[in-house]
């Protein structure tokens, strides 16, 4: 496992060159909570199927920023958004955008895992069942497709109809993600998905990410460096709501350009 | 660290350490709640040991099939057990729609905004309104206004005394015209003496459109349930709302995550989840419903009834059944106490149907109260 995983490391040197056209792009982005600004005027682009880490330290407001790109920290009483943000050149911010459909786009997985208390079957195929998928034979292709995707079918291939709540947390970790992937999104944004995870759950849900940047474009939200230079292809460094330094990672891990980047990733801070 | 502050801590510990012995007085108080422990739990025991050593000797399968016989001095209380079930089967349904409706609303609606504090403030002052007013409330509410309603324009009923007599004037020609036809019958009868008034009045009455027909506008089970639902919803309310909340936010925030509405959040996944909360709260509701007399006095309670509250005979395919009516009165285990016990010529020698019926009003409210123990703890579990 550890040697696939360094193996993907050296590979994944790639030319990544300002020519990609930016997919997802956070323009001026400001939130408050109330009467507290989470976020100050950050911008940042990421181009399609890369995997762009945001690291700070806590309440930073690293998750504040990926929760308003699936808009759900609307769902908190008083929060307030400025700025933009683009997915594909069209805003997701304005009134009439449908929620529903932009959350089918843009999957969500969270910190701590968050499995119905249903069956792993019926976990997965949640999301396709609201946007009213109803046939079966749909329905067991798409989980069985999500679950592989999500490297998970091989452990519970045999027991779907079984409790989610069995399952041990990296399981559940990855159950998430194939929930996440079943409505066929294009973004995945991950919420410290490892955090609540024993290395060796860790080691697979980063190599999972690895496979999974072929087809979505991932925004991963980690407290831990090592996991933003293992799995990222862009980073960008949070410091009080405001974003200090946006890079590719291997630049910014080996050349940061800003003080207070060097003094985080050296571990003088934070 | 000073000499200073290390002396200070010194004394600090000594006198901890003092205080470490207990005084006399605490052992004093630990005394008198004791005592005052004991003596709920003797209470308690005295009550439950009486009804229990009474009643038992008068359960008997007659006592609990039968209706009650002799001027209610022998027989049965079936008729009492059948109105007591049924009365809280109806007020369950009633209330818990309204309930779950209610705390939905609060809960995932308007949150603690001004409506959620204002819908808050009426449940709380809901459950401190003393039972009776509920009675009188239902007698008001129920029976006079939207029964007399019902049955004015359903039948015609005149509501009050006004009415009546307006009706009364306009029936009056009629009544004028049939008198005529049945005194002129009477004269080609040669009908004589009492004879002839007996035809001349039962000839009118015949004919006489009913003007007095009442079905909506008298007590009910119906009304009776409904008056206790009144009294039960904070019951439900607070449940419900208590289980909504304990719902994680982020099972909320997985589904919304999935692109899913806020109407398939909630019924997909909250109110699943919120099941057993609100079924402990259903069951607590039922115990407690059960157990008012209050609210259900003015409402349809009787005395005595003759036959148990059924419709006539329908078809169901085959089957040919009689089902309840609850727009009839009935009789209630709660009533049936108070009866026995103020009401009836013979209290005293009726000591012991009045045990019986207090044991077995007990075991139903007990085994719900052990139901919803129950139902908490599996759901608890899985």
């Amino acid at each position: 496992m550890v040697l696939r995983l360094m193996d993907k490391q050296s590979a994944k040197i790639e030319p990544m060159g300002e020519e990609l056209a930016p997919f997802l792009e956070v323009d001026s982005l400001s939130v408050w909570y109330g009467e507290k600004q989470a976020v100050q005027d950050v911008s940042l682009s990421a181009p399609k199927n890369t995997v762009t880490a945001l690291i700070g330290p806590s309440g930073c407001g690293k998750s504040t920023l990926i929760k308003t790109i699936n808009r759900i920290n609307e769902l908190v009483p008083g929060v307030r958004i400025e700025g933009d943000v683009r997915i594909g050149g069209e805003s997701i911010l304005g009134e009439k955008v449908d929620l529903r459909s932009l959350r089918q786009r843009i999957g969500m997985v969270f910190q701590r895992p968050n499995p119905f208390p249903k069956s792993i079957f019926e976990n997965v195929a949640y999301g396709l069942k609201i946007h009213g998928v109803k046939d079966k034979q749909t329905l067991d292709d798409v989980v069985e497709w999500a679950l592989k995707h999500a490297a998970l079918w091989d452990e519970v291939h045999d027991r779907l109809k079984s409790s989610a709540l069995d399952l041990s947390g990296g399981q559940q970790q990855r159950l998430c993600i194939a929930r996440a992937l079943a409505v066929q999104p294009d973004i995945l944004l991950m919420d410290e998905p490892c955090s609540a995870l024993d290395p060796i759950a860790t080691s697979r849900i980063e190599e999972l990410i690895g496979h999974l940047k072929e087809e979505y474009t991932i925004l991963i939200v980690t407290h831990n460096m090592q996991q933003a230079s293992r799995v990222s292809d862009y980073t960008a460094l949070m410091w009080l709501g405001e974003l200090v330094e946006y890079n590719r990672t291997d630049e910014l891990f080996m050349n940061p350009k800003e003080k207070t980047t060097e003094d985080y990733i050296t571990g003088r801070n934070g | 660290m000073s000499a200073a502050s290390r002396k200070s801590l010194q004394a600090v510990r000594e006198a901890v350490q003092k205080g470490d012995r207990a005084p006399l007085w605490a052992a004093i108080f630990e005394n008198i709640v004791r005592g005052f422990t004991i003596a709920v739990v003797l209470m308690l025991v005295f009550i439950l040991g009486t009804i229990v050593w009474e009643g038992v000797p008068q359960i008997s399968w007659d006592f609990l099939t039968k209706a009650p016989t002799d001027g209610m001095r022998e027989g049965g209380i079936f008729p009492a057990i059948f109105g007591t079930i049924f009365v809280v089967l109806f007020m369950i349904l009633l209330a818990l729609p309204l309930g779950i409706f209610g705390a939905v609303y609060m809960v995932e609606y308007v949150r603690n905004g001004p409506m959620a504090r204002v819908i808050r403030a009426a449940v709380n002052n809901l459950a401190g309104v003393p039972s009776i007013v509920f009675g009188l409330f239902g007698l008001g509410f129920f029976i006079l206004f939207i029964g007399r309603n019902l049955d004015y324009y359903a039948f015609g009923t005149p509501r009050d005394n006004a009415e009546a007599q307006l009706i009364e004037e306009q029936l009056e020609p009629l009544r004028a015209q049939y008198r005529e036809e049945a005194i002129a019958q009477a004269k080609i009868d040669e009908l004589k003496g009492k004879e002839r008034g007996d035809f001349i009045r039962g000839y009118v009455a015949e004919r006489m459109p009913a003007q007095n027909r009442k079905v909506f506008g008298q007590g009910a089970m119906f009304w009776a349930a409904a008056t206790l639902a009144i009294l039960v919803l904070p019951v439900i309310i607070v449940s419900t709302e208590e289980a909504l909340r304990a719902v994680p936010a982020s099972m909320r925030e997985a589904a919304y995550g999935l692109g899913a509405s806020k109407w398939q959040v909630i019924s997909t996944v909250v109110l699943p989840q919120a099941r057993s909360g609100i079924m402990t709260g259903a069951i607590l509701a039922v115990a407690r419903g059960a157990g008012e007399l209050a609210p259900i006095l003015f409402v349809g309670v009787t005395f005595f009834m003759p036959s148990l509250p059924l419709t006539e005979p329908v078809n169901f395919g085959p089957l040919v059944i009689q089902v309840v009516n609850p727009f009839q009165e009935f009789m209630h285990l709660n009533y049936h106490i108070y009866t026995m016990a103020t009401q009836h010529p013979d209290p005293v020698g009726t000591r012991s149907i009045q045990f019986g019926t207090t044991l077995v009003l007990i075991v139903i409210t007990f085994m719900m109260n052990i139901g919803a123990i129950v139902l908490r703890r599996r759901y608890a579990r899985s």
